[in-house]
């Protein structure tokens, strides 16, 4: 006999006991503290951050070990606290050219003032699983030097001298806020930079790739790229002055491109810039290239159809958030419209099956 | 729980909603662009019906809400907990006694009356989307009353099938002006969006879209002349439980031999007639 889709209230109750309890696992093995994963899970710490675009590593580490290690649900969780939060205002714009550097590199000079600092890099390390982390080492510390003193310039300010890079415009100081007015086409980069820099690392990572691949080719040089901690400041009406109220840390990537040149603009490099929370130089690399790609049509480029360079397709795509809840929401019960679904398929056969018949 | 303003959204949030509401009743069927807040379920759950809803509900409301036209369906379950936590109001699964109704998938079998709300969640709130994707694109067709191409579809259709292949989502127009989609209710719903008593209300979170029906409002289902537009529903069925023959089913697989049965979607209305029919027999 038919038992309806009763008791949905205790099942819910009790799916969530049950994630709880594999969330916690073996109670024989300790459990997670947020300092741990703060400290030993940085990086995934980092792009919780950056996709929740909130800058909080605790409540990051919470969020993560609240989602189990699923970084998009962490991010989510972030998402659903941060949107409560009262809106002050904005910062002041950060100074990336004071920043404390811990890593710094250029791939279009071989030196430059300030020089190339490698700082704490995957980059140049053989991939062999160290079974000494199995058994918890102690790690000796890494060797110090001291800090270097003054502001380092960015590497791109020297082609800029020259006239060779193409000039930014300054920024308006209407800093438009993609979470609190709905996205609308064509948007200005500023607002496309906001919905990158929250964007799904992948995402991008995938349609930078393609550029580098040919859809929408156009050659990029990491021209630098830099991260390490800024100070935040706002201007406080009230005070007068301006008063700086937090430290991050950032990862900030310009890249260099070719530029023949337009009917409008003299053959010059152009810039593709990305900035993201944390230490996640894949996703701030991915940023500028597709930054810059989706400055196609700007440039005058041609055969500016590939979807990097489609500002409507990329935007509207980019969120894991919206993505990955609409995603999956298709588990979701549609048994109406399912049910729609199979009488017009049934009426349309039975219909076809009729006029064979006929035909015959 | 006093963490959370009332309904969940603080109070500014609401006010930018209400006047979204406001230009969406002022032009029917048009769809008003609104900064669509990220909400504690995922987007594709219900966010656009739930900020209308927390928009519109008063401490005095009360509240239904169903999915797949039941009361009990996990995320129906789910959304009904939540304003019960936030909101404090009172919470039902009859459809008379609920002021405003949040539905995902169908629109109740009971007449709704004047007063009432219905809250409607929808996943895509552009028809046209699935002939053009690009919403520059279609926003200037809307503006333009350009819907030749959604005619050339369904006559498409009628030239490849018959008849227009269209079981849920079936588009309709607003009094003689803007081409809307109904969010994915079967076709058999769509004659009880015309001329509702009740303030019918669309929300679309993830897509930051908000489009309604005033009561009383002319809304008619795209057709023509020679192939009028038909409501549809399993042929020659009626409910295994209430008996009832004007009602929405759903087909349940009742084994593994090609067993089945039909019982009425909407689980309010099954469940009065089952009462009634029991109460007449004692």
């Amino acid at each position: 006999m038919y038992v309806a889709v009763k008791g949905g209230e205790r099942a819910i109750d009790n799916a969530h006991a049950w994630l709880e309890d594999a969330r916690r696992g073996d109670r024989a093995v300790p459990d997670l503290e947020i300092a741990q994963i703060r400290e030993q899970l940085a990086l995934a710490v980092d792009r919780v951050m950056a996709e929740g675009s909130l800058y909080d590593p605790d409540l990051a580490a919470l969020a993560l070990k609240q989602a189990r290690g699923d970084v998009i649900e962490a991010v989510f969780l972030i998402r659903a606290y941060r949107t409560t939060l009262p809106r002050f205002g904005s910062s002041l714009p950060v100074d990336t050219g004071a920043m404390q550097i811990t890593r710094r590199i250029s791939a279009t000079y071989k030196d430059a003032p300030g020089g190339q600092v490698l700082g704490p890099t995957f980059d140049y390390t053989h991939r062999l699983l160290d079974f000494d982390l199995e058994n918890g080492q102690p790690v000796p510390p890494a060797p110090e030097a001291d800090a270097q003193a003054g502001p380092v310039p960015h590497i791109l300010s020297h082609l800029g001298r020259e006239g060779l890079i193409q000039a930014e415009p300054a920024g308006s100081e209407d800093v438009p806020d993609l979470t609190r007015a709905p996205l609308e086409f064509p948007a200005q980069r500023a607002l496309r930079l906001q919905a990158l820099t929250r964007g799904d690392e992948g995402f991008l990572l995938s349609l930078a790739y393609s550029t580098q691949r040919g859809y929408g080719r156009n050659h990029a040089f990491v021209g630098e790229l830099r991260i390490g901690h800024v100070r935040v400041a706002a201007y406080l009406p009230e005070l007068g002055f301006e008063i700086e109220f937090a430290e991050i840390q950032i990862t900030e990537c310009e890249s260099v491109n070719q530029f023949q040149g337009s009917k409008t603009e003299p053959a010059q490099f152009t810039r593709g810039y990305g900035l993201v929370f944390g230490q996640s130089e894949r996703k701030a690399i991915s940023m500028a290239l597709v930054d810059r790609a989706l400055r196609a049509r700007e440039l005058g480029e041609d055969m500016a159809d590939a979807p990097a360079q489609d500002e409507e397709f990329v935007l509207s795509h980019c969120d894991n958030i919206q993505s990955s809840g609409f995603l999956e929401h298709i588990k979701l019960p549609h048994y109406v419209d399912f049910q729609a679904e199979l009488e017009l398929i049934r009426k349309l056969r039975c219909a076809a099956a009729q006029g064979l018949e006929a035909a015959q | 729980m006093t963490a959370y303003n009332f309904a969940y959204l603080d109070e500014a949030t609401k006010r930018m909603l209400r006047r979204a509401i406001l230009k969406a009743v002022a032009i029917p069927g048009y769809q008003v662009p609104f900064s669509s807040r990220e909400m504690p379920m995922p987007y594709g759950w219900g966010t656009g019906g739930v900020q209308l809803t927390a928009a519109c509900l008063v401490p005095e409301d009360t509240l239904k809400v169903i999915d797949q036209g039941a009361d009990d369906t996990t995320n129906a379950v789910s959304i009904r907990k939540f304003f019960a936590r936030v909101a404090q109001v009172a919470t039902t699964e009859a459809t008379g006694a609920a002021s405003i109704i949040q539905t995902r998938h169908r629109i109740p079998e009971a007449p709704l009356q004047e007063g009432q709300i219905l809250v409607f969640q929808v996943p895509i709130p552009e028809p046209l989307r699935f002939l053009e994707p690009r919403e520059t694109e279609t926003r200037t067709m809307h503006a333009l009353e350009d819907y030749g191409l959604m005619q050339v579809r369904l006559y498409e259709d009628i030239a490849r099938h018959g008849e227009i292949a269209r079981a849920y989502a079936y588009p309709v127009r607003v009094e003689g002006r803007y081409i809307m989609d109904p969010s994915p209710i079967p076709k058999f719903d769509n004659p009880k969006l015309d001329n509702c008593p009740a303030l019918q209300l669309f929300g679309a979170g993830r897509e930051c879209r908000i489009y309604a029906l005033p009561p009383y409002t002319r809304v008619e289902s795209l057709d023509f002349e020679d192939y009028p537009f038909t409501p549809s529903k399993a042929a020659g069925q009626c409910c295994a439980l209430c008996g009832a023959m004007d009602s929405y089913l759903d087909e349940v697989i009742t084994d593994d031999a090609g067993g089945r049965m039909f019982v009425c979607s909407d689980t309010d209305y099954c469940a009065t007639r089952v009462a009634v029919q029991a109460e007449d027999a004692a």
